[in-house]
């Protein structure tokens, strides 16, 4: 654009040729200057006045170049010389348009790159935050299981030595099932089950005959997904709740189906109703669970809770991706 | 021939104790409790010397069972985890055992109460009005009512009233008498719903129908069963306060 002002210029007089390339060359200079400058020292969005010192600063010193080299080149001609006097004032509004040009442009495509970096950044804190409360959520092992399932052990391992054997065994597979699991992947629900089994074993060796699960599962449900280690803490409630509440047998059942891809696994413990009036599950096993499901699948509404007759019945729901 | 009682829920952890216990051939196991419930009678009729208690238990906790026994024995509380109630046998210097634990901690425990050099009782009584026991707040209250126990959700309260060293805890139809103190009650009530009222005094707020005046600078709360119950000044703005009036 400026080499075609400065074109029509050359019409009225050949020497604006050398006049336009020694202009266009100091511009350009101070150009990669200011974006040098800009480069290293980023004033802040709020100092919008010093880049508008700075632009009529350059401005400035550009028309100083301009006219010392002009004059030094073209001495002796005066009516040229005339000419560069009369057309000082254009020459500095175009040097200032140019300059105030580059500055602005440089400014937004920093401001822009900034905010892209930030924002980048801004996800990247969220996804790790929420990944590390995941992991948080999910490493909930309760020491009182850990510590009680030991003190059977410490038992067996007199009166019934290869039921102690067995029960560490269980014990270190149990804890192996808690330690490497991949948060965000789901896994087969048999594989869940499995791990779940585990844990109920050493919990029917801690409280003997009072405890009984019954699970029911149907067929087409064993290889639907489910985040890892997300049924043992509800079922350690439901035990908890169920065997703390009551002094006879405790039966807890658990049923899996399989609807429209929405997988839902019901668990049920008794309770009784007299003393527990209040409590309708309000306890930190519960939830985190909840936490966990709305952090895995953005819903508030895939834990239910409601009680039936003596019964206390949670129920969860995964919906299926396919 | 010192008598022993184990109360625990877990059979085995009652084996291990019991196991501990025949090395010491001057203790005699006169019953193993499954429960809180069987820990009072037992210890009722048995009268024994000594208890080994676990915390977390059954329908009611062990803390819960001590409260209803007037003369105590000598109690060495067993717990796998419980981050309050230890800290609460810190507090106050009472002897506990970590399961699982060894022979000779178990040992110690006993050589320690059979020296006699602490006097127990006074401290667990202390640390029954503690006020940390458990993690989560009391939303319930252990009652013994001659042979009978019973379990009050603490909604069901209406007011509670200081009564020497007892306090008398109102309910609809009657009135249970309870060895703690008003100051215990006032930090284990969830203060959305207890407001104490005045020295002597702890109200349900729900059951709070309007206050009243009484005559120069004192008030009185009704409460919907018509009781009304004195109103100190300082409480008086705190009430109101509380209530946005």
């Amino acid at each position: 654009m400026h080499w075609f002002v400065l074109y029509k210029l050359g019409i009225i007089c050949k020497l604006a040729i050398i006049d336009a390339t020694i202009s266009n060359a100091i511009l350009a200079a101070i150009g990669i200057l200011t974006v040098l400058i800009f480069k290293f020292y980023q004033p802040g969005k709020a100092n919008r006045v010093y880049r508008a010192v700075y632009v009529i600063g350059v401005v400035f010193v550009f028309q100083f170049l301009l006219v010392h080299i002009l004059k030094l080149l073209f001495e002796g001609d005066t009516l040229y010389l005339q000419f560069i006097e009369r057309s000082m004032p254009i020459r500095a509004v175009v040097a200032l348009l140019v300059i105030s040009f580059i500055t602005i442009t440089h400014w937004m495509i920093s401001y822009l790159n900034e905010k892209e970096l930030t924002e980048k950044n801004q996800t990247e804190i969220e996804a790790m935050m929420r990944e590390a409360e995941l992991v948080k959520l999910r490493q909930q092992i309760q020491p009182h299981f850990l510590f009680n399932s030991l003190n059977s052990i410490n038992a067996l391992v007199i009166s019934q030595p290869l039921e102690a054997r067995k029960m560490v065994q269980q014990l270190s597979e149990f804890l192996r099932g808690t330690l490497k699991k991949d948060e965000q992947k789901l896994i087969p629900l048999k594989d869940e089950l499995a791990h779940l089994n585990l844990y109920l074993e050493i919990e029917k060796v801690r409280f003997g005959h009072r405890l009984k699960v019954e699970t029911k599962n149907c067929e087409n449900c064993l290889e639907s997904g489910i985040p890892p280690l997300l049924l043992q803490p509800v079922v350690e409630n439901a035990i908890k709740f169920g065997l703390y509440d009551t002094t006879g047998d405790v039966v807890i059942t658990i049923e899996t189906k399989l609807n429209d891809h929405l997988l839902t696994v019901e668990i049920t413990n008794p309770f009784d109703q007299e003393t527990q009036r209040s409590k309708t599950g309000n306890n930190f096993g519960l939830e985190s669970i909840q936490r966990r499901l709305y952090l895995l699948f953005a819903r508030k509404d895939l834990l239910k809770t409601r009680t039936e007759n003596s019964n206390f019945i949670t129920t969860i729901s995964i919906p299926q991706l396919k | 021939m010192k008598r022993a009682i184990i109360i625990d829920d877990e059979p085995l952890a009652r084996t291990v104790a019991h196991e501990y216990l025949m090395q010491h051939t001057d203790i005699e196991l006169v019953a193993q409790c499954g429960d809180g419930f069987e820990g009072v009678k037992a210890i009722q009729q048995l009268k024994p010397d000594i208890i080994f208690l676990d915390i977390q238990m059954p329908k009611i906790s062990g803390f819960e069972m001590l409260e209803l026994i007037e003369d105590k024995p000598a109690i060495i509380f067993t717990t796998a985890f419980d981050e309050y109630a230890i800290k609460a046998f810190e507090a106050n210097a009472i002897d506990y055992l970590l399961k699982p634990y060894s022979q000779d901690r178990f040992n110690s425990a006993l050589d320690k109460w059979r020296s006699g050099a602490s006097k127990p009782e006074e401290r667990v009584e202390k640390l029954l009005n503690t006020t940390q026991l458990y993690a989560e707040e009391t939303n319930r209250i252990v009652i013994k009512n001659g042979s009978d126990i019973r379990i009050v959700p603490t909604q069901d309260i209406h007011y509670i009233e200081a009564y020497d060293d007892y306090v008398k805890i109102f309910t609809k139809e009657t009135y249970y008498l309870k060895k703690k103190t008003m100051n215990y009650y006032e930090s284990v009530l969830n203060s959305n719903d207890f407001f104490r009222t005045h020295r002597s005094f702890i109200v349900n707020l729900k059951e709070l129908t309007r206050i009243e005046p009484m005559e120069k600078n004192s008030y009185v709360a009704v409460l919907r069963s018509g009781k009304k119950v004195p109103v100190s000044r300082t409480s008086y703005s705190q009430l109101k306060e509380k209530l946005g009036i």
